[in-house]
């Protein structure tokens, strides 16, 4: 009984540390029993009050973080049954640790998980930047030219369901050194989502709008400066989009795989340590880096989305 | 001279056929239609008929399966700012304000010749020939149909094109709107003298508009009918015309065409 009056104050404090920050989680850290019995009974006073009348915004809080309670509630349960498991309090306790100095550097195989972030992000950036600058056009070309994507449909089609792993033994053929190989990784595995969006986007330019191009007998670049390149843009974010949530996919995998400095590889590395917390701390920041990619793309997709006319 | 103004736009035996997957569809059969310079001619007939077919034929954005179509003593090779069309869904870019629409075209047909104020000013022009010179910045989702409309109107115009071609152009509107749009391309086309042929199913439009009214037989492979020729005198006044006997007889001699010689049996 106690133990699961214990768990649901974890839970809670898990909660309410993720909403207020540091403050609170100072709190927890003191983490005196009284303290958190108390913390739980206050957001289940709240939960009564929100029977009688519901807010939707109240909704909006309340439901996540039930979510995100139970889902401590299952690990809490896993953890006790499971010596080699870390609890969620222990867990919290190696992230501030971990937190407290993310950009040491004590070696190079020794470095602050701020560090190894940034190197993944800085690959991922570099092998989608390439793939934008190469993928974007060539989409524009194979959609706006029936012989060009007849000539490279099938190619795309072939190569387009490899894992982006297999193509990591030919990057380290070609560039001999490791980094080459996985931002080579990250390039093939997100070329293919820009390529098809962008071509997809060009060919279903509404047929109106390519009249208007024929009537006014616009030049090629004017047809895809005015019509295609606007008309294609949501397409092509979206294309954008897909791609970068594959290309952090992929940056794991393959940094596990070529070693070095990456968030990838720090998990591969703690693994060789036996330390689980801090695979599960990488688990969650990856989790949060990729959410947080995600939600910048669809911040930029929205600013950039004209209103389609429907009349 | 004489021969080129009355023959400004030839057709000479055209036919169409399309390609489908059920066979060869025949579209039009066997037509013949000359336009003079400065005159107002309306396809009319039921839908199905193919006049969009013939105005899109016209506009180059098609290419008849035989015969020729001659505008200008040019024979008509493709799409061309000189034949502007007025699309039935005006078709502007959502992305670029009403200005930056007009000035598309503008910029085409103008800017080996003029510098950049000038076509701004044949930009404003139209948007003040069609009343709109306050929406210039405006995007056309922020304006109404009837406005979206005299937009596109202003970009045909604009280009100051030989042919203006409307395909249906007020066949989205309400019967208002579209009464005064009709009002106000009478005025406009008696200032441009403009050659114009225009698509519609409204035959109080077409009575009200044209010089001549050409009526197509149903498809498939169909063909021109009857032509009847308009003439009442122009300018014309909406309300004056209603009680005109003549108007009348115009109106009923399209009717009985439409209704009772090529009356569809499955019309809904």
């Amino acid at each position: 009984m106690s133990a699961i009056m214990d768990t649901e104050a974890n839970a809670n404090r898990q909660a309410v540390t993720m909403r207020d920050g540091v403050e609170v989680a100072g709190a927890a850290e003191a983490g005196a029993p009284s303290a958190a019995g108390g913390a739980a009974v206050r957001p289940r006073q709240k939960a009564g009050n929100r029977r009688s009348s519901v807010p939707p915004w109240l909704m909006q809080i309340v439901a996540p973080l039930l979510g995100l309670a139970f889902m401590v509630l299952v690990w809490q349960i896993i953890a006790m049954n499971n010596s080699q498991f870390p609890t969620p309090l222990l867990t919290l306790q190696e992230a501030l640790k971990l937190f407290a100095d993310p950009f040491y550097r004590t070696s190079p195989n020794d470095q602050g998980i701020g560090w190894n972030i940034l190197a993944s992000l800085q690959r991922v950036g570099v092998g989608f930047g390439l793939a934008a600058l190469v993928g974007i056009p060539l989409g524009f070309m194979i959609g706006r030219f029936n012989f060009l994507s007849s000539m490279f449909g099938p190619i795309i089609s072939l190569l387009k369901p490899v894992s982006p792993l297999a193509w990591l033994p030919i990057g380290l053929l070609v560039f001999k050194s490791a980094n080459p190989a996985a931002i080579w990784s990250i390039f093939i595995c997100s070329i293919w989502p820009m390529v098809i969006n962008t071509a997809v986007g060009v060919q279903r330019v509404p047929q109106d709008y390519m009249n208007v191009a024929r009537v006014l007998n616009l030049s090629e670049w004017k047809i895809i400066t005015k019509i295609l390149f606007p008309s294609v843009l949501p397409y092509m974010l979206t294309g954008v989009r897909l791609a970068i949530g594959t290309a952090w996919l992929v940056i794991v995998a393959a940094e596990m795989l070529t070693g070095g400095v990456g968030i990838g590889f720090w998990v591969w590395d703690e693994w060789n340590n036996l330390n689980v917390p801090h695979i599960i701390i990488a688990i969650v920041v990856i989790g949060v880096v990729g959410l947080l990619l995600e939600q910048l793309l669809v911040t930029l997709a929205k600013a950039f989305t004209y209103e389609q006319v429907v009349s | 001279m004489e021969t080129r103004d009355a023959k400004f736009i030839d057709i000479h035996q055209v036919e169409m056929l399309f390609n489908t997957r059920k066979g060869q569809f025949h579209a039009l059969r066997d037509i013949n239609l000359t336009v003079r310079k400065g005159e107002f001619v309306t396809l009319i007939g039921h839908s199905g008929c193919g006049k969009s077919t013939l105005l899109n034929l016209i506009a180059g954005l098609l290419m008849p399966s035989e015969g020729v179509l001659i505008c200008a003593s040019r024979e008509i090779g493709g799409p061309s700012p000189e034949r502007a069309v007025v699309f039935q869904n005006h078709s502007l870019l959502p992305w670029l304000t009403c200005f930056e629409n007009i000035y598309l075209g503008v910029e085409r047909v103008f800017s080996a010749t003029e510098n950049k104020s000038a076509m701004k000013e044949r930009t404003k022009a139209a948007l003040a020939l069609v009343g709109l010179s306050a929406a210039g910045q405006k995007r056309p989702h922020e304006i109404s149909g009837g406005m979206k409309q005299r937009v596109g109107i202003a970009r045909a115009l604009a280009m100051e094109p030989k042919v203006l071609l409307m395909d249906e152009p007020f066949g989205a509107l309400d019967a208002l709107t579209r009464a005064h749009l009709q009002d106000e391309l009478l005025k406009i086309v008696a200032k441009t003298g403009s050659t114009v042929v225009m698509v519609t199913h409204d035959v109080d439009e077409a009575v009200l508009l044209s010089d001549r009214i050409v009526m197509m037989t149903n498809g498939p492979a169909a063909t021109i009918g009857e032509i009847v020729q308009v003439r009442l005198a122009r300018p014309r006044e909406r309300l004056a015309l209603a009680q005109d006997p003549l108007y009348a007889e115009y109106r009923t001699s399209v009717l009985e065409f439409l209704y009772r010689k090529q009356a569809v049996a499955h019309a809904a």
